[in-house]
């Protein structure tokens, strides 16, 4: 972002009588504001496919009134849901009931900033960009026991409670998953990993370093899959047993801001997938050839994960929590660490080669 | 020594004991099938003890009963088990024509006999869609729904409503099947079977539907007699009780058909799997009974003569008991000679399955409980009447 408003001020010799730290400021804002408007817009757009895809695998059609196939649902359940009445439970904690979904929402939005739609289209190129990820989104979880605690509610405590295990039980597989990912690519920042991976899918970390860049990829979708409460993992939010678990005192914009975060979560997942294990913003062979279609390949490719997670939650049941429990800390976490430890023997192998 | 470390480990155990919450599961909550209302006394997740409390549907059903003609209270049995509305029917004009001594003509009978089992496949349906919500499935439910939706058209086009068909009447039905109905009904029990293993492969066999549902709630065989649970539940715990066969009403005596049993294929015998799978073999077994009777249904009338008059029973009482798809329905009738019933008493199948809830529930998670509720496929508006 620097080196974009230097560039900018050596072009226009104008912009030199503002001081350099406005400018970059003021780059800062419209770099966040596009990628906030441009996810916001991209979450509305998943709130609907949901609806479509859940529609179809069950024989129907979903929201069919609003716009041709229902394709302006979100927007007018985004109007209902801005004009209904805020209400604040009388015994509810307010402050931090308040806050508690704001907290949710920028946790999962402010990720998005090291998200590398292209080679240049990236908001911060930060060096530590997928430990800066796992950093911001896991404030998600501090959100969700606000949120719980606050509501003042019995279900929504347990709700937050579980919310609270299970994901920070599934950071440990994420994180170890990832640094399979890390290990090739030498270096914590989503450019640098996804340059990694230039040169046609052969090259990206999913087929690489065999079976276990596959596998490390499986482990980090399914555990993300928990991270961001999806079906099979959504006990959080169990429907059937929590009523709606840690947001069941919510509505209006509030609840609102858990909806977009939890649909922007899933998106976060489906680039970090695309970005550490498929290739991030390249075409599968020729990439130099389709250069210009890059930022487009990439929300494609985010878009096609987050359509699996769709897929998994209209088909499967959903886990207890102890059988949560199991899965996280029995089975991901040590094939987790075997990844690593198959990858960095692969590594070891290759270079004394 | 040994004295202080018990006291030691006492105290270690008095000072680590958590406080239990009161969970009120209920009236309104999305799983608890109607109005039920659970109190649990959890230790985190774990159920330390589960208490039922019933009644908020309530309509007084037996003392209405007493207040209305012999067929005015077809409609208020519709709406007991507002699932199996022709079950529960049947089951009442049986014990009335039982008590009269009335003939039924044999149209009229396999006509109530594919409608029972019908209502029975579409009972199933919604019991199998519900229990793949409870368990956190959505798709089933929908895919259920599709075809328990054919059923009601079905029963539409015979007695002109969905779901409280006040169909069988006291002597007969209310009226003939339209034309081309028992072809349709052909058609759709072809077009059913293979559905089936569509279930199952879509929840079924699922690895996490089998995680969540074999090994709990497990009903064993002495614990379910001696509570009186009957039906798909008694039969998911290993006993081939079936009224229609070891007690035949009706003309179910003519038809070949299977009793399916639990046995523990996935986990313990009478587990929530065991009662599931039971339900879903029914279904099977519904279809051939329906098969049959299409195969040898006659023609002819569909009324009694004695059904058409007022219907005064003799002075007496009756017991008639009916498989209806929750269990054993029976129907206490005594009459004093007037056009009213003098007392009739509901034997209901889901308060017996109610009644045993507490037992099978105690020491599993809350999960565990929207499982076992789903299991035992309860209709509120019948336990309460």
């Amino acid at each position: 972002m620097r080196n974009f408003v230097d560039q900018l001020v050596n072009n226009y010799e104008f912009l030199e009588t503002f001081p350099r730290p406005l400018l970059y400021l003021i780059a800062m804002v419209a770099a966040s504001a596009i990628i906030l408007g441009f996810i916001a817009i991209l979450v509305m757009f998943f709130v609907w496919l949901e609806r479509k895809v859940a529609g179809h695998m069950q024989d129907r059609y979903g929201p069919m009134e609003v716009g041709r196939h229902g394709w302006l649902q979100s927007i007018a359940d985004g109007i209902k849901l801005f004009l209904k009445e805020d209400i604040i439970p009388a015994l509810a904690d307010k402050p931090l009931f308040v806050i508690a979904p704001i907290i949710v929402f920028v946790g999962a939005f402010s990720a998005f900033v090291v998200v590398p739609f292209s080679e240049n289209l990236i908001v911060a190129d930060l060096n530590i960009g997928i430990f800066y990820i796992l950093a911001v989104s896991s404030l998600t979880v501090i959100g969700i026991i606000m949120a719980g605690w606050s509501s003042n509610n019995k279900w929504a405590l347990y709700g937050a409670m579980r919310s609270a295990a299970q994901i920070i039980s599934y950071e440990i597989p994420v994180g170890i998953a990832l640094l399979a990912a890390v290990l090739p690519a030498g270096s914590l920042s989503m450019r640098d990993i996804v340059l990694a991976q230039s040169g046609g899918f052969w090259n990206w970390f999913i087929f690489r370093n065999p079976p276990f860049g596959f596998v490390a990829c499986i482990i980090y979708f399914v555990a993300a899959l928990a991270e961001v409460n999806r079906t099979p993992f959504d006990i959080p939010e169990a429907e059937s047993e929590l009523v709606a678990g840690y947001h069941t005192e919510y509505s209006g914009m509030r609840f609102a801001f858990f909806f977009l975060a939890e649909y922007a979560n899933m998106f976060l997942v489906g680039t970090i997938v695309t970005t550490l294990f498929l290739g991030g913003w390249e075409f599968p062979i020729f990439p130099s050839a389709f250069a210009f279609l890059n930022p487009i390949i990439f929300v494609l490719k985010g878009i096609a994960l987050v359509f699996v997670m769709m897929w998994l939650r209209w088909t499967l049941p959903r886990l207890r929590v102890d059988q949560l429990m199991y899965v996280s800390w029995k089975v991901l976490l040590p094939f987790a660490f075997a990844c690593l430890f198959g990858v960095s023997a692969w590594m070891l192998l290759l270079h004394s080669a | 020594m040994l004295e202080t470390a018990d006291l030691l480990k006492e105290g270690i155990k008095e000072e680590l004991k958590s406080d239990e919450m009161l969970l009120n599961m209920g009236p309104q909550h999305p799983s608890t099938h109607g109005v039920l209302r659970l109190v649990l006394r959890t230790d985190g997740e774990v159920v330390k003890e589960a208490v039922p409390h019933i009644g908020y549907l309530h309509r007084c059903f037996e003392k209405h009963a007493e207040n209305v003609t012999y067929p005015q209270v077809i409609p208020y049995t519709d709406r007991m088990d507002y699932v199996g509305s022709m079950n529960n029917a049947l089951g009442y004009v049986i014990a009335v024509e039982k008590l009269m001594g009335i003939k039924v003509p044999e149209r009229a009978e396999y006509i109530r006999v594919i409608v029972a089992e019908l209502n029975r496949i579409a009972s199933h349906l919604l019991a199998f869609g519900t229990y793949g919500l409870d368990i956190g499935a959505f798709t089933p439910f929908m895919h259920a729904f599709r075809d328990r939706e054919k059923i009601l058209d079905l029963f539409e086009e015979a007695s002109g409503a969905r779901l409280l068909y006040n169909y069988p009447r006291i002597g007969g039905v209310a009226k003939d099947v339209p034309p081309g109905w028992l072809e349709k009904t052909r058609a759709f029990i072809d077009y059913f079977k293979p559905k089936i293993k569509e279930y199952n492969d879509l929840l079924t066999f699922n690895k996490i539907f089998i995680e969540r549902t074999a090994n709990v709630g497990v009903l064993p065989l002495d614990l379910a007699i001696s509570y009186g649970v009957t039906g798909p539940n008694l039969r998911g715990s290993g006993m081939k009780w079936d009224l229609r066969r070891n007690d035949p009403y009706s003309i179910y005596d003519r038809f070949e058909f299977d009793i399916p049993v639990g046995t523990g294929e996935m986990g313990t015998v009478g587990d929530c799997w065991d009662r599931y799978w039971v339900r879903i073999r029914e279904m099977g077994e519904s279809i051939k009974i329906i098969r049959q009777a299409l195969d040898q249904i006659p023609a002819g009338e569909v009324m009694a003569p004695e059904g058409l008059k007022a219907i005064k029973p003799p002075k007496g009482e009756v017991y008639v008991r009916t498989e209806t798809p929750r269990g054993e329905l029976g129907y206490y009738l005594i009459s004093d000679g007037s056009q009213q019933p003098y007392r009739l008493k509901v034997r209901s199948p889901c308060f017996t399955a109610m009644s045993v809830f507490h037992e099978i529930a105690r020491g599993g998670m809350i999960a565990d409980m929207v499982a076992i509720v789903g299991s035992l496929d309860i209709v509120l508006g019948e336990i309460d009447r």
